[in-house]
């Protein structure tokens, strides 16, 4: 059975998530081999091991820290030349994507981006993308050379299926550095002590109705005790209450979670690209024409700030 | 300097889009217009051309017939002129097919920055900017939040996976902007006015040096097996609160076992 390479997200070998649901998928097309660059092949081969990874290429170069996104491409290029897989997975963020393309036009393959589901089928694998803000499903095959695919977090569960993977070290030709974009600082940013937001089984989130940066301390208090992540609509993010990094929908970030609860979202289309695939979706809005209301399995139509800590309480009182 | 900004003319995305049986966008249906993520990086390269009374600001599309709509509105916005590369055997193009054609047309006019939005709000690859800089040679500074170009090179801000970056590329790049970048300026009726009378120049694929299987249908590297329309979610009970709204809710979502 042909490798499936899969791009590792790390740091300093701790593996993400996604990481491990790339590894599941890609049982499905072959047998998985783990690309980790950077360093931490020690910390991550039992966690790699454990999820399926039959083979480790290990690259350590500074580069993969000194530039931009190129270091993956020479990497992950050249060991695609060297062990010709079926399939070559990556995780669909910016990095992520503009890596797969670049890949994909240097092996002269086809790409696909944004995948919600990688099955195995006659031509290779076959991907469901969800497309035009999440209204259609598209299912789609690359028809050129070996399939490059980026998946978004959540497209499946991650499943162990222990292994004994053989670590290798790969050994990296990196263009020119004029070639590169240098990285002159890196961020990385901090997890806290919720679940991230793309990883999350449950999403609260706060929007224009919030009313203020202060107020997201709800927000807070109700992801707190369903144990879930804290998400913000774009307005809420342009008026400076949240994060970026925490902003859903099209150009934020876009999740699929168990369970979404909107507070105070009226649900433009722009928010609802990033939400609407998520399995139930609960809503508290004011206005009772919002259009969330249109999407929800349950909607309240009421003040946030009297639902909402209500709502904190009744669930401590249950499960107490 | 010579800034080409790269901009496509998409269905509008507050529209109810859909796929063509072929499943490629339909373009046919609703109203296209410029894309709304490719107006921030108009507005960068207009700031960068008013620091700097040497730049010159072209736009490039490409797209059929009325694809040209997207460059007036661009031109309104301000800058010097456009490109339109309108064929028909573009049609059904990938983003390796596009990505192409642009590259084509960018190294025929010359440039110093190519700038793009993150996305199209059709395809929303995010991947164009990338190919761009790999096919062009050049370095992708790209999906940048915050820009600065200054003795040329480009510095900016990245949100990227799990990290926020600041980042370095020296001209000749790529250089691609988030909906973060700045807030993009509306033309005025002067700037539509003036916008008639800047020159855009129409090419096709022989004026690229390509042919027709390099790119569309027939160039592309994936194909569609189906595209549908999903279910619409059902609606559920909507209650309005009296008192018992949380209650309740907290009811339903421990049915769900959620709670």
């Amino acid at each position: 059975m042909a490798e499936v390479l899969v791009l590792v997200d790390h740091t300093d070998g701790v593996v993400r998530k996604p990481t491990l649901e790339l590894l599941t998928l890609a049982r499905r097309l072959g047998e998985p081999s783990a690309v980790l660059l950077g360093p931490g092949a020690d910390t991550a081969t039992e966690t790699l091991g454990r999820f399926s990874a039959r083979k480790i290429y290990v690259v350590d170069a500074p580069e993969v820290d000194e530039y931009l996104v190129t270091p993956v491409v020479d990497a992950l290029t050249q060991i695609a030349e060297r062990t010709d897989p079926a399939a070559i997975l990556l995780p669909s963020g910016p990095d992520g994507k503009e890596a797969a393309a670049r890949i994909a036009l240097r092996l002269d393959s086809g790409l696909i981006t944004d995948a919600v589901d990688v099955t195995a089928g006659p031509q290779g694998p076959v991907t469901e993308q969800s497309a035009f803000a999440a209204t259609h499903q598209v299912t789609a095959h690359v028809t050129r050379g070996v399939p490059v695919i980026t998946v978004k977090p959540n497209a499946t569960a991650p499943e162990p299926a222990p292994a004994e993977p053989v670590v290798e070290k790969q050994d990296i030709v990196f263009g020119p550095a004029s070639a590169g974009v240098r990285v002159l600082s890196r961020t990385r940013r901090e997890r806290g002590d919720r679940p991230e937001l793309t990883e999350a089984d449950i999403v609260v989130s706060g929007g224009r109705g919030v009313n203020g940066a202060e107020n997201f301390a709800l927000v807070e208090r109700v992801a707190d005790a369903l144990g879930g992540a804290v998400g913000a609509s774009r307005a809420a993010v342009d008026a400076g209450w949240y994060p970026h990094s925490h902003q859903v929908g099209q150009t934020g970030t876009q999740v699929s979670p168990q369970l979404y609860l909107a507070a105070g979202i009226s649900g433009a289309i722009q928010h609802r690209a990033g939400m609407q695939t998520s399995r139930t979706i609960v809503a508290v809005n004011k206005d009772p024409d919002a259009p969330i209301f249109e999407l929800a399995d349950h909607g309240v139509v009421g003040d946030l700030f009297e639902v909402l800590p209500a709502l904190v309480d009744e669930i401590e009182r249950r499960r107490s | 300097m010579k800034i080409v900004v790269c901009v496509k003319h998409v269905p509008d995305a507050t529209a109810d889009r859909t796929f063509t049986q072929g499943g490629t966008t339909d373009r046919a249906s609703v109203d296209s217009l410029l894309s709304e993520l490719d107006e921030y990086a108009v507005e960068q390269a207009l700031r960068i051309a008013e620091s700097d009374a040497d730049t010159e600001v072209s736009y490039l599309t490409v797209g059929p017939d009325d694809a040209r709509d997207a460059l007036r509105k661009a031109l309104a916005m301000g800058g010097d002129s456009a490109i339109h590369v309108n064929d028909e055997d573009i049609e059904g193009s990938d983003a390796f097919g596009t990505s192409l054609v642009l590259a084509r047309a960018i190294e025929r006019h010359g440039f110093d920055l190519v700038l793009c939005g993150m996305a199209s709000t059709d395809g929303t690859m995010g991947v164009v900017p990338a190919l761009l800089a790999e096919r062009l040679g050049v370095r992708a500074v790209t999906h940048l939040e915050e820009v600065a170009v200054e003795d040329g090179t480009v510095t900016g801000r990245r949100e990227g996976d799990g990290a926020t970056v600041r980042i370095q590329g020296d001209l000749p790049a790529v250089v691609s902007v988030t909906d973060r970048s700045g807030d993009a300026r509306y033309p005025s009726f002067k700037g539509i006015m003036a916008a008639k009378k800047k020159p855009l120049e129409t090419l096709d694929l022989a004026d690229l040096g390509l042919e027709a299987a390099q790119v569309g249908r027939a160039g592309a590297r994936s194909a569609v097996d189906s595209a549908t329309r999903r279910p619409p979610r059902t609606k559920g009970e909507i209650v309005v609160d009296e008192g018992a709204g949380a209650a309740g809710l907290a009811a339903f979502l421990t049915t769900q076992k959620f709670i």
